[in-house]
């Protein structure tokens, strides 16, 4: 415990002084894709649903945060509760049909949803089709109290934005609703002789997936000030899975590092064009192949078991 | 000619074929997928990379060794199910034990690997395969190209012998046993890991034979399954894997939907495929003809 | 006693952490019909899994014709001349009656014919364009039996032929087996049947918490009766 302890505050001390040694733009987008990996793994992790279209609730957010603060002149707080909520009732909709059929077929529903949004977002005329939506404005929050411009600044909210939904995970599965999750996930008909309703547990949990990923997204258009197709894209869904898996499936931190390690990968990468998909694609093989854990989840049991020799 | 709720008939017939041809690579993709589902318990996300591979590998054949059409027809599906089969051997077949999910990823990497390395060989943009039947003949009420007809019926043909070799012959009876109880099957004297490796080869090559015939039809292009694979999960979906006879008339059933819609009102035609598969799961969500598994 | 046939000997054997089989030892001679007797639990279904290479993990001897299975996956056991009739009775669903029937390979010439089995089981021909779970339990049964007989293997591994069946069914099956002794089939039978087990085989192994602890012959069951008893708890 006092190991973990240790971590979290080295990570913390690490995180407040970042943008001083890092390029704070690059930061704020790997915490954004941090927090999407969390949401995405609180469902597969912790709940034994793997979705391959959490990419519509992540992309969509962002659409929702731009529209709202650029097309309707709002204030950026009213542009991420718009993506947050609009996140979350999509989640509503396409979780409920979703849920109703099991395994792998929820990861095909879920593609298929999200791929039905993309084919939306290419055609519906406040997404800009291929153009995407460029140029929303970045304005003070909180009335005129915090100035965004300075990309430190903002570094410090996003920070926050992450916390903040890093803790509502944490405390979501530490929650007796979080341990009937994973009862059912563990044995879903023995959870539902229990007389726990499985399906109204999962949506729930969907559902707050879909909204942190939302988060995630709107917040990312409020620190990139655009929203494209590619966060929409299938793609897009395939890379937080690459993320969760990555830094390990089932571990609360396991996807911060995961996302920290594929966007950082893919910043050095950039001039290599196709073959970032290509070497996601390795890294997928080998990771399924060879280290299904994850690198926090091998780590750990490395740890352990140097304890356990020495 | 008369009018059909305002819509020409040349425009509907015309969007009916191309409905019927989606529907024909509708139906061969997830008949292929089914099968392999039902043997390797494996979601086979790499089936979009390995019908482009069909069309690639005919394409190459015809541009680098002046090797026509119909040779390629038979010795595309042969090389890329054979390209499937070292796949089984090499990785596939170590994660059967596992779950679902980890086929579908590994899959997944696969195709991101076949694709991005296509694309980056060969470009994005695609490449013309020039028909293999030039012409057409005018029906009257449409213009029907020779090959588009031909597509049409050279599917419709490989559906049913697949569903023959399925429900009819002798290795359909294996293939059949063998998924309900591959232990029994083996104590039975047969190489069950043997067949398992062949029917991923024979999904592979049905996929690359779609390829194939894709090839004159759209252009050949590195990433020309991508969408495709998708949208035939969600005919998988809507059709359920328990039945031959099912996929095959999901398949074509859904391109046919799809080419009305693009008649009545276009801006649908993209996803109303998905919409269909909404509703399914609101009213039969094992699927047309599923058992839920 | 005949030459062994089938030669088993310490064989261990494993369903993951748990050891099911410590040490078991028993033989066969041709043509013999010999039963495994015991308690649930006693671990006879695992020893004819065992024999036919389908558990997880197995250690010791067993030879069939004087060669050796361990070591060897159950396609070519089958091969080398054993059929296996599971407990469950693992008729396919997606398959017919004829179907079912024609699926085991013939691995070996002089197995009986199509005909030959119909006419052992009329029943099986009335309804060879059914679905083969769509059978009574009597009728799934004497399928089960039915398809091994194609194959021209010798050795045949029946498990719990009668359970859960009328007893004029379990009868008509007790007719069968001797039947097809007589027609030179050794036959390996796991029984919970002991009264059913005792009015076909020529000897009895008893088995207990994975071991083979006792064998008696046919001819003496009346004087070990108590002894039987008190094996079987019955």
């Amino acid at each position: 415990m006092t190991t973990q302890r240790t971590v979290t505050l080295v990570l913390l001390a690490a995180a407040l002084v970042a943008p001083w040694f890092a390029y704070p733009v690059f930061l704020m987008t790997a915490l954004c894709f941090a927090l999407f990996a969390c949401a995405f793994n609180l469902l597969l992790g912790y709940v034994g649903l793997m979705s391959f279209g959490h990419a519509m609730f992540f992309g969509m957010a962002g659409y929702f945060y731009g529209h709202v603060v650029k097309a309707w002149n709002m204030p950026p707080e009213l542009g991420l509760l718009a993506g947050v909520a609009g996140a979350a009732a999509l989640g509503l909709v396409t979780g409920a049909l979703a849920i109703r059929r099991q395994g792998i077929y929820f990861a095909m529903i879920t593609l298929a949803f999200a791929q039905m949004v993309y084919f939306f977002c290419v055609q519906a005329p406040f997404t800009h089709g291929e153009d995407g939506l460029q140029g929303i404005p970045r304005k003070a929050l909180l009335g005129g109290l915090i100035p965004t411009k300075d990309d430190r600044v903002l570094y410090y909210v996003v920070l926050a934005i992450f916390l903040f939904g890093y803790a509502a995970i944490y405390r979501f599965i530490h929650s007796p609703f979080g341990q009937v999750l994973k009862a059912i996930r563990d044995n879903e008909q023995r959870a539902v002789s229990l007389g726990y309703e499985a399906d109204r547990y999962k949506l729930l949990a969907f559902v707050l997936s879909a909204a942190l990923a939302g988060l995630a997204g709107a917040t990312k258009a409020m620190v990139l000030q655009f929203a494209t197709l590619t966060d929409v894209s299938a793609a897009m869904s395939g890379e937080v899975v690459l993320m969760a898996l990555v830094g390990g499936l089932g571990t609360i931190i396991g996807p911060v590092v995961g996302a920290f390690i594929i966007i950082t990968m893919q910043n050095y990468l950039a001039a290599a064009g196709e073959f970032v998909l290509v070497i996601q694609g390795v890294i997928f093989v080998v990771i399924v192949m060879a280290f299904r854990k994850g690198l926090v989840g091998e780590l750990a049991d490395w740890w352990k078991s140097r304890r356990r020799a020495g | 000619m008369f009018e059909l709720l305002g819509i020409p008939p040349q425009a509907l017939f015309g969007q009916l074929l191309l409905g019927l041809i989606n529907g024909a690579f509708y139906a061969m993709l997830s008949l292929g997928l089914a099968v392999i589902f039902g043997m390797l318990n494996v979601i086979n996300f790499t089936h979009g990379a390995q019908y482009m591979m069909g069309a690639f590998a005919a394409w190459l054949m015809l541009t680098q060794l002046d090797i026509p059409f119909w040779a390629a027809l038979v010795l595309s599906p042969l090389i890329v199910g054979l390209f499937g089969i070292v796949l089984e051997k090499v990785m596939l077949k170590r994660i059967y034990h596992l779950d679902h999910l980890y086929g579908f990823l590994l899959t997944f990497g696969l195709a991101l690997i076949i694709e991005g390395l296509f694309q980056w060989k060969w470009g994005s943009s695609g490449a013309p395969y020039p028909s293999p039947i030039p012409g057409g003949t005018n029906l009257g009420f449409m213009f029907l190209p020779t090959y588009r007809g031909f597509v049409v019926v050279a599917a419709l043909v490989i559906c049913l012998a697949t569903w023959y070799g399925i429900e009819r012959t002798k290795f359909g009876a294996y293939l059949r046993a063998a998924t309900e109880n591959p232990t029994l099957v083996r104590a039975f004297g047969i190489n069950v890991p043997r067949l398992i490796t062949l029917t991923y080869g024979l999904g592979v090559g049905l996929a690359a034979l779609a390829g194939v015939l894709a090839a004159p039809i759209q252009q050949v292009s590195a990433l020309m399954g991508v969408n495709l694979v998708l949208v035939v999960f969600a005919v998988v979906v809507i059709g359920g894997m328990g039945s031959i006879m099912g996929s095959i008339v999901t398949g074509f059933g859904l391109g046919l939907v799809e080419g009305l819609t693009k008649v009545f009102y276009p801006p649908a035609s993209n996803t109303v495929i998905f919409v269909v598969m909404a509703l399914v799961l609101l009213i039969k969500p094992a699927g047309l003809f599923g058992q839920t598994k | 006693m005949v030459e062994a046939l089938l030669k088993v000997d310490d064989l261990q054997a494993w369903y993951g952490e748990s050891h099911i089989l410590h040490g078991v030892g028993f033989e066969i001679g041709h043509g013999e019909l010999v039963t495994l007797l015991g308690r649930n639990g006693a671990g006879k279904t695992t020893t004819l899994k065992s024999v036919m290479g389908i558990v997880e993990k197995r250690t010791g001897s067993v030879t069939f014709e004087g060669r050796q299975l361990v070591g060897h996956p159950s396609n070519e056991i089958a091969r080398l001349g054993i059929a296996y009739c599971p407990e469950e009775r693992g008729i396919f669903s997606s398959l017919n009656v004829e179907e079912n029937l024609l699926l085991p390979p013939v691995v070996k010439p002089g197995g009986m014919s199509l005909a030959e089995i119909y006419q052992l089981f009329p029943n099986l021909e009335e309804r060879k364009r059914s679905q083969g779970t769509k059978l009574s339990g009597g009728e799934q049964q004497m399928l089960a039996i039915g398809r091994i007989l194609r194959t021209g293997a010798p050795l045949l591994l029946l498990d719990e032929p009668t359970e859960g069946l009328a007893p004029v069914i379990v009868q008509r099956i007790g007719e069968i087996i001797r039947q097809l002794k007589s027609r030179g089939f050794t036959i390996l039978l796991v029984e919970q049947n002991f009264h059913f087990a005792a009015t076909v085989a020529d000897r009895h192994y008893v088995m207990e918490d994975g071991r083979v602890i006792d064998m008696i012959a046919s001819a003496d069951v009346q004087q070990n009766i108590g002894k039987l008893q008190t094996y079987l708890g019955v």
